[in-house]
């Protein structure tokens, strides 16, 4: 065993003993690699969920049980529940979490309606200034948002919308990124049907509802889960734009938990579990919609 | 990232080459139609499609970046509506010192953060592309830091490395002694940034692994038939065949690494340290411009700052890909 695994070229033995295991390209891999890989492969697993189990095994560590301990216990001795019902005794996390899920609830509502309506216009109507309103997504689109958070909130004061959360919602409620997707994604349709459909009278709402929506299902799905995760984790704008505690979202809040019981470690864990457990949920079961996301946000964003 | 120029190209039906009557089928209002149905949609109906999205990224983007260039030249404050007073608020800019403390701790993140996020989740992507059992478990779980809120993750670390926390009683188990990852400006700093590449390496993975499908693989057969080892063939042929990848991953990231609050606001405190030392350019827009007494026109002229970084730090790395090119 040991041979193979130190001789350098190692083909002939490695490869001879090798289980039936082969890449994409149908070529063997060897022995020694495939245990280098999953090496590799374990030791960043540890690096990127560790934290999160870390964090959840705090969560679950009693009043009673040292978290200080070095060497450290990974595993709470005695599992409880009860630092999530103390998080909800000290701040109205629920109340947060609430807001949160209206918040991003909303996003998608109105990201998906409207980045649709305006992706549809930008790619399959004709009229004048078509060119003026998809140049006024792409430059929406490249300003940052960092650098005009302040003047957004000083839009929302004289709007009289500041510390609601509706405030929260309206500046990205329909993503430039978002509209320019769903063209991109229309604009890939065949016209062929549209127009069958045009010919048989049918008009632009109808075209657009019957015909075209349906045919981009993916990319709405890909808009609308983006837009969950970028609502319920934003953090800037609502620390900006919300003052009253009684309205926060989770992410506030928890920097507000933070920020007054930063020595309470047990308490801080159970309630970022709280405020992470939704998205880690919705990746697992929607995942190929987060990839390819991230693909389409990157390369044609 | 869409150039304006190839969004905003405007495919017509008969360039495509489709249906020869199509072509002026949809001409617009002005065209003249056969139907009284389409006549009657569509001079209102385009424009009402496009509206919710134009007034929304008018009213809340477009409106507020030209208000905050305006801003930046008036004293304007929370509640006063404030006048004009010319470079004031820049000239005010080049004698503050936290200005400047921002302006070095936001550029040290750029130089901390990008090269670690062009190079390691390429690597990353290497690792996971061949499809060997249980790899897409793998990929997933190497995403999950991305799908957290940086809220949840900064505080995730904040408890890692606190004094007490996990980091150090590892160190101190394996004889190292304790690390003042959060009381020292510099590790603080530091510890931010390995933060942000934490939480970067899924999502630039993922862009990486979207490009490596389009290798040949015949390049990879040809430089190993010619004695390449993995090193080699690394930079010979990866490296050169991602190559806009590598820009493009250079040009996010070095942009959302300028303008970085969130980290070092959870790590640092909201002031950056006891003196502010961990102050980052955005933190210090957000802490001046905000409150009942906040300067809004000083807060604009920061703003305008980062602004111009963000696009100088683009035309960098686009001029930087061009010289390579060449």
């Amino acid at each position: 065993m040991s041979v193979t695994e130190k001789a350098p070229p190692a083909e002939t033995p490695a490869t001879a003993r090798a289980p039936r295991l082969r890449d994409e390209h149908g070529r063997r891999i060897r022995v020694w690699e495939l245990v280098l890989r999953y090496a590799l492969l374990l030791g960043v697993l540890a690096l990127t969920v560790g934290p999160f189990l870390w964090q959840l095994s705090t969560s679950l560590k009693g009043p009673h049980e040292d978290i200080f301990s070095s060497p450290p216990r990974f595993l709470p001795g005695d599992p409880t529940l009860h630092n999530y019902q103390r998080v909800a005794d000290t701040i109205p996390v629920w109340d947060y979490a609430l807001n949160s899920l209206k918040v991003a609830a909303a996003n998608v509502v109105t990201n998906c309606v409207g980045s649709a309506l305006a992706g549809y216009a930008l790619a399959r109507l004709r009229y004048r200034g078509r060119r003026l309103a998809t140049l006024v997504f792409v430059l929406a689109m490249l300003v940052p948002a960092e650098s005009i958070i302040i003047a957004q909130f000083t839009t929302m004061r004289e709007l009289g919308l500041n510390n609601t959360l509706i405030g929260v919602v309206l500046p990205g409620c329909i993503g430039a990124m978002n509209v320019l997707l769903m063209r991109n994604a229309f604009l890939n349709l065949p016209y062929e049907i549209e127009e069958a459909a045009f010919v048989d009278g049918a008009n632009a709402w109808q075209r657009f509802l019957r015909i075209a929506l349906p045919s981009v299902k993916g990319t709405l799905a890909v808009v609308a889960i983006f837009a969950f995760m970028g609502a319920w984790d934003d953090f800037l704008w609502p620390l900006i734009v919300l003052s009253d505690p009684s309205k926060f979202t989770l992410t506030i809040g928890l920097n507000y938990l933070h920020g007054t019981f930063a020595n309470d470690e047990r308490l801080v864990a159970a309630g970022t579990i709280i405020a992470v457990a939704p998205l880690i949920a919705l990746f697992a079961c929607l995942q190929r919609y987060f990839f390819r996301g991230v693909g389409e946000g990157a390369v044609k964003g | 990232m869409a150039s304006p120029s190839s969004t905003a190209r405007v495919p017509r039906s008969a360039a495509r080459g489709r249906h020869p009557g199509s072509a002026t089928r949809e001409q617009g209002p002005g065209a003249p139609r056969p139907g009284s149905r389409v006549r009657r949609q569509l001079p209102t109906s385009p424009w009402l499609f496009a509206a919710p999205g134009i007034l929304v990224v008018g009213v809340f983007i477009l409106y507020p970046f030209v208000s905050t260039l305006v801003n930046a030249f008036t004293d304007r404050r929370t509640l006063m509506p404030g006048e004009y007073v010319g470079l004031a608020n820049f000239r005010e800019l080049l004698h503050d010192e936290m200005f400047w403390t921002g302006l070095r701790n936001s550029t040290l993140y750029v130089l901390g953060v990008v090269p670690a996020l062009v190079l390691l989740p390429l690597l990353l992507a290497l690792l996971v592309q061949k499809n060997i059992p249980g790899i897409t478990f793998f990929r997933s779980a190497f995403y999950t830091p991305v799908v957290a809120s940086i809220v949840v993750v900064g505080l995730i670390w904040v408890w890692l490395l606190d004094e007490r926390g996990l980091v150090n009683a590892l160190l101190e188990a394996i004889g190292v002694g304790k690390v003042g990852f959060l009381s020292d400006q510099w590790l603080l700093l530091l510890s931010a940034m390995a933060v942000t590449v934490w939480r970067g390496l899924g999502y630039y993975m993922i862009i990486y692994l979207a490009a490596l499908a389009n290798v040949p693989r015949e390049l990879h057969e040809a430089a190993q038939v010619d004695g390449a080892g993995a090193v080699r063939r690394f930079f010979t042929v990866t490296v050169p065949a991602v190559r806009s990848t590598m820009v493009l991953v250079a040009a996010l990231s070095s942009v959302s690494a300028f303008k970085v609050f969130s980290e070092v606001y959870l790590m640092a405190g909201p002031d950056g340290g006891p003196a502010g030392e961990d102050t980052t350019l955005v933190m210090l827009v957000q802490r001046t411009g905000t409150g009942l007494t906040g300067r809004v026109g000083y807060a604009s002229a920061i703003s305008v700052v980062v602004f111009l970084v963000t696009v100088v730090l683009m035309l960098l790395v686009l001029r930087a890909d061009r010289k390579e090119e060449t």
